[in-house]
């Protein structure tokens, strides 16, 4: 029998699968749940104020928020485009986060 | 005063109306006054699965339209005189439930129940919230499978949100788990979540596990709640459910093959 579950445990079985996706999943989904209703509109309008001075899609900017017992701490993360683009874009702000 | 007790899961066919009929008469029969009501308007089964379909007349729809008096539409069960259904209406009206009217209907009911379960509709609408709303105990019911369990911790999101206690900053709803339609063989052959794995992400209240069995369908066949078939695994399970839920202490089972001595093996029961 012991020998039997040695060979078993080599191949992933579909329950550990279901258990690992499912993880990530409730793990993503409870982070968007707890996040306040106004970030969304805090990034849309972050997104038109920076696209006025860089050419900038929606997925190049990622708000968050994160809590813990002793403070909040709201994450903005923008990814710039890369200089070629920067130079089309006649700016001489300095490229970074 | 009398405790609401939510029975939701989110997604469909796991075992909502199964698990409140039988808990409802395991309740009854050890003397609590219970009322369950069906909230599921549009597609009502609570009375079939508790075979007294019959005799419904009036129902949730008319006592809160004040057609019927809720003495009028509660029907008491023919095995157990401590409880009561109140049937859900056929209405296609999505709207005829509302939250004054199911809080006026608790209300009343609690003056002279012990127990009240909302039997949920499945998803996420109007009859589901409504359901959860007024509740102090849910009891989500989960198959070990992924959608099932991604939709109870949907629910639970809900639970902690939108439920009258959620909204005036009360004690949180108690929750608990009952695992149902649970098949330890495919467990160990790796083909099913485990009862620790479906734990390592909802980190519920474990209230008992409920095996895949085929006394649920006779049970509803007949029309008979599944717990009053002594001799199934499925009624014993909520058997053990409804003492655990009132604070006894009973061992889980059906979670591993039990080991059956010889006069077991020679005398397998069902």
């Amino acid at each position: 029998m012991s020998l039997l579950d040695y060979f078993k445990t080599n191949k992933r079985t579909s329950a550990a699968i279901a258990k690992e996706r499912l993880q990530i999943l409730v793990a993503h989904e409870r982070s968007s749940r707890n996040q306040p209703s106004y970030l969304p509109q805090l990034k849309k309008e972050l997104l038109e104020v920076i696209q006025r001075y860089f050419q900038v899609s929606e997925e190049t900017i990622s708000v968050s928020l994160e809590q813990d017992d002793e403070r909040e701490t709201l994450e903005l993360n923008i990814t710039l485009p890369d200089e070629e683009h920067l130079k089309n874009f006649n700016s001489t702000t300095t490229k970074g986060k | 005063m009398a405790r609401i007790i939510v029975v939701t899961s989110g997604k469909g066919g796991v075992g909502k109306t199964t698990t409140s009929a039988a808990i409802a008469m395991g309740l009854a029969k050890r003397g609590h006054k219970t009322a369950v009501i069906d909230f599921d308007v549009g597609l009502r089964n609570l009375d079939l699965i508790m075979g007294c379909e019959r005799r419904v007349v009036y129902d949730l729809v008319n006592v809160i339209n004040h057609e019927a008096t809720l003495n009028q539409a509660l029907i008491r069960d023919k095995r157990c005189g401590d409880l009561y259904i109140l049937p859900a209406s056929q209405t296609r009206d999505k709207d005829a439930l509302t939250l004054e009217g199911v809080g006026q209907v608790l209300e009343e009911l609690a003056k002279d129940f012990s127990y009240i379960i909302c039997d949920s509709p499945a998803g996420i609408e109007r009859g589901a919230h409504l359901a959860m709303y007024f509740a102090d105990d849910a009891f989500i019911v989960t198959n070990p499978e992924v959608s099932s369990v991604r939709d109870s911790d949907r629910m639970l999101g809900i639970l902690a949100s939108k439920s009258r206690r959620a909204e005036f900053s009360e004690e949180p709803i108690k929750e608990f788990l009952l695992l149902s339609r649970y098949s330890h063989e495919r467990v160990k052959l790796g083909e099913m979540l485990s009862v620790d794995d479906v734990q390592e992400i909802l980190a519920l209240n474990l209230l008992g596990v409920i095996p895949e069995s085929k006394s649920v369908l006779n049970a509803s066949n007949s029309g008979t709640p599944v717990i009053l078939d002594e001799q199934s695994d499925a009624g014993q399970a909520y058997s053990d459910i409804v003492a655990r839920y009132l604070g006894e202490e009973v061992p889980h089972r059906f979670i591993e093959k039990e080991k059956k001595g010889l006069f077991g093996l020679l005398f397998r029961g069902k």
